[in-house]
């Protein structure tokens, strides 16, 4: 079976209905194909055995509505928009969550046993669910799982506050990976440039400076074109 | 099934494309001999689109670069790991050893970490010094002139600092340091800890027509799409192709063993196809073994026959003993200082600008051999696991941990790169007892009898984890740092990684002049066959306190003139 086969089979493994019906049309059948296809070859180098992997587990459903609605509002009460940049859902945070969450299933009990510990709550304190409570009540739970003891290793706290911690960084981390996230933070790396030392304002900032000695020693960036030469020390000559 | 016999007969088979294997096809293919390179895995380019990961943002990678399948992460280039699925290792009486490989042309030379340090005289001699292990039968002056010529053929980046077992060499200007690097370099000086620029072979300098220069995406362990880092495939094989060599690549291509005919010679390699999972021969009048220290002596211990009833050129038993990796510690520090950063484009080249090679004698201390530091921070590329615990450090100000809310995104920027990691890594003593061996138990999904691993640290290697510690606090301490980890213990093993962890194994065929005692000569060959040789990292007698690579491309070259010299003398 080629790549485009055993993908095609995997996708039609688990979401069958979908795609007969499309499979009754053989140019809408095409469509789909291609479509799935253009999704999993999401060019970011990976190996024919990767890329299989990811179309398996984007072609899979962890959370349910009911759960996902519910991660969406505790994402966005941890990250909330500012007046510049939008919130954890604006930065597409929960399908990241649930892609983690199949990616790593140790993740998943935690996740979704504390999903149903918020209900629980919620229901008990208030009569209805987190989702559907106010953000008054939802925030005065939270205040109960959001401070750990930091004397306490991670996995000995109670399972809401490992479970809260988790959600956090699963936030931040999908927040600050996504393309507003690293807007944000102002990070402004990645990209071809010519490294030619830290910002004069910047060592003042700091309280350090260069040394004329170091510097001397250093790439003079003019010359990054010219050939090397050296003579027979090892002294470089271009 | 039936063994498929190739008709051709090569003046050469490499196996293994990564740094030894690559120096080797480039050397002995511009000699004009006939080369059959075979390699494990696939081909790869860091140029190819469908490869490439260089320059990809972490929002183009669904798990945003978690490392759930590659080890260091999606955008790392390494195919494989220290756990390939059908392909298991094993490990006797409890003791540890990890075991990286990289299934892919240019092996591990695609993400390493380009640290490309000179051998000085004492690592040839070390025994001289401490009584300890055993001395190379070669010595600096023998290998000084391939260094020299490995230096200008790739390109390093350093300095000519006149230090006594850090050697000089033909180096590109290395580029300025970065923030942390500064507060780096203060703190160490001021415990008298030797801090120069790094030595790394990215380009800084254009080295010839067809490289292009380093454009400081700080990227890698990614591969480089305009060549402008070292790998194997990118500056050696595929120079070697272009050059119009008679190079025939076989990918995908798992040796089994090394055949032998009659009189014990070897006559080529037989290996699992990959892709049809059936067995193939290759014929080479002579073989060069490059798959990595302990593939090789895997290869060699799996080549049994009538006149090799021990495994292929392992008369002496030797074949396996005295495997070592480089010991590594590491902790992380928070400095205050270092808080508030404006936000600026500091990539820089993949890794340090800046380290410390060794600086003390260890006649004064109470282990033997020494290491040297490296060091991490910055305001890097967010990746998975960047904004876990965004307030920890708050705890050292007295502050509240934890919550949630917009004050979140301030705590972030506020500790966004004020934590500087430093990590040591050192000279292991070479010992008997630290092998691997062939698993009677277990083969691999090719059929191959896998290795099993038998590794101990000992007191040398917990004293010199030890002494990382002690120096990591006083650096920390000096740039007015706080240590985000509690010192390890003794019954931690003073913080020292699992043997096989710094992916600087070596030794496992080494070289001597005493065949009893020893694998390989001092030109690499086998003392039992002479048409094999071995060109990885096999063939090390001790480790030093260095990354390996820049010697065993130095070593191969080496090795090569030797077969080309043999050859025209028909020795062989």
């Amino acid at each position: 079976m080629d790549r485009r086969e055993s993908i095609r089979s995997i996708i039609l493994g688990s979401v069958a209905g979908g795609l007969a019906l499309n499979g009754c049309n053989p140019n809408g059948e095409k469509e789909v194909d291609d479509e799935i296809l253009a999704k999993a070859e999401h060019h970011f180098g990976r190996t024919p055995e990767e890329k299989e992997l990811i179309a398996q587990l984007n072609a899979e459903q962890f959370f349910n509505e009911h759960e996902l609605t519910t991660v969406a509002v505790l994402c966005d009460l941890i990250l909330p928009a500012n007046e510049n940049f939008g919130s954890a859902t604006d930065a597409e945070v929960p399908d990241f969550i649930e892609f983690m969450a199949k990616d790593i299933p140790e993740l998943q009990i935690t996740l979704r046993g504390g999903l149903m510990w918020l209900d629980h709550k919620c229901n008990t304190e208030f009569n209805t669910g987190f989702a559907a409570s106010t953000q008054a009540q939802q925030k005065q739970i939270l205040d109960t799982i959001a401070y750990p003891d930091i004397d306490i290793p991670g996995n000995e706290q109670p399972l809401e506050v490992q479970f809260f911690t988790l959600m956090r960084n699963l936030t931040l981390t999908g927040y600050y990976t996504s393309k507003m996230g690293i807007e944000d933070l102002g990070y402004k790396g990645n990209m071809p440039n010519v490294w030619d030392g830290v910002p004069e304002e910047v060592l003042a900032q700091h309280g350090v400076s260069y040394e004329e000695e170091w510097l001397a020693k250093c790439i003079d960036q003019s010359t990054r074109s010219t050939i090397a030469e050296w003579d027979d020390k090892g002294n470089l000559l271009t | 099934m039936q063994i498929i016999e190739s008709s051709t007969l090569y003046d050469v088979i490499i196996v293994g494309s990564g740094a030894g294997g690559g120096m080797a096809t480039k050397i002995l293919s511009e000699a004009g001999l006939k080369v059959a390179v075979v390699e494990a895995g696939p081909h790869f380019d860091p140029k190819n689109a469908e490869q490439k990961t260089q320059l990809k943002w972490p929002y183009e990678s669904p798990r945003r670069g978690a490392s759930t399948v590659r080890a260091f992460g999606d955008f790392d280039s390494a195919y494989g790991g220290w756990d390939i699925e059908g392909e298991p290792y094993t490990r006797k009486n409890g003791t540890k050893f990890d075991w990286f490989r990289s299934r892919m042309l240019g092996g591990r030379t695609n993400h390493w970490g380009r640290i490309s340090l000179r051998f000085g005289p004492k690592d040839f001699k070390h025994k001289d010094e401490d009584g300890l292990g055993e001395n190379w039968p070669i010595g600096y002056e023998d290998v000084k002139p391939y260094y020299d010529k490995v230096d200008k053929l790739i390109g390093v980046f350093g300095t000519n600092e006149g230090l006594p077992n850090d050697p000089d060499g033909y180096f590109l200007p290395p580029p300025k340091p970065r923030l942390h690097e500064l507060f780096y370099i203060k703190g160490a000086r001021k415990s008298n800890v030797t801090v120069i620029p790094s030595r790394m072979s990215m380009l800084t300098k254009k080295i010839n027509k067809d490289r292009g220069v380093c454009f400081y995406c700080g990227q890698c362990s990614r591969g480089c799409e305009v060549h402008a880092d070292f790998s194997s495939g990118t500056c050696l094989i595929f120079p070697a192709q272009k050059n119009g060599g008679q190079v025939d690549l076989f990918v995908n291509a798992m040796v089994r063993e090394v055949t032998t005919n009659e009189e014990g010679k070897a006559t080529g390699v037989s290996y699992i196809n990959k892709e049809d999972r059936k067995e193939y021969k290759l014929k080479g009048k002579i073989v060069v073994l490059a798959a990595s220290a302990c593939s090789s002596a895997r290869i060699l211990l799996n080549s049994k026959s009538k006149q090799h009833p021990n495994g292929l050129g392992n008369s002496s038993d030797i074949v396996g003993k005295y495997l070592h990796d480089s010991t590594g510690a590491s902790r992380s520090c928070f400095i205050p200082d270092l808080m508030n950063r404006k936000t600026y484009n500091e990539d820089g080249v993949g890794g340090l600008h800046v380290y410390s090679p060794w600086w003390l004698d260890n006649k004064k201390l109470d282990f033997p051999r020494g290491y040297h530091i490296e060091m991490w921070g910055g305001i890097g590329m967010p990746s998975y696991g960047f904004g876990f615990n965004p307030n920890d450090l708050n705890q050292f100000f007295g502050l509240k941990v934890g919550g949630y809310g917009n004050s979140l995104r301030a705590d972030v920027k506020k500790y966004y790169g004020s934590v500087i990691g430093m990590s040591g890594r050192g000279e292991s003593v070479a010992m008997k007892d630290n092998y691997c061996e062939i698993d009677p138990t277990k083969v691999d999904e090719f059929g191959i009898p896998v290795l099993r691993f038998h590794y101990k640290w000992s007191d040398y290697e917990r004293k010199q984890a030890k002494h990382m510690n002690t120096t990591f606090e006083e650096i920390a301490h000096n740039m007015g740092g706080t240590m985000l980890q509690e010192a390890p213990t003794k019954e931690q093993d003073y913080g020292l990684l699992n043997p096989g962890r710094i992916i600087h194994e070596v030794g496992t065929t080494r070289m001597g002049d005493n065949k009893q005692t020893s694998v390989v000569n001092k030109f690499q060959q086998l003392h039992d066959v002479n048409n094999v040789f071995i060109v990885d990292a096999g063939p090390f007698v001790s480790q030093a306190d260095k990354n390996p690579t820049w010697t065993i491309l130095a070593l191969s070259w080496r090795t090569c003139d030797y077969i080309v010299e043999q050859v025209k003398q028909q020795n062989i």
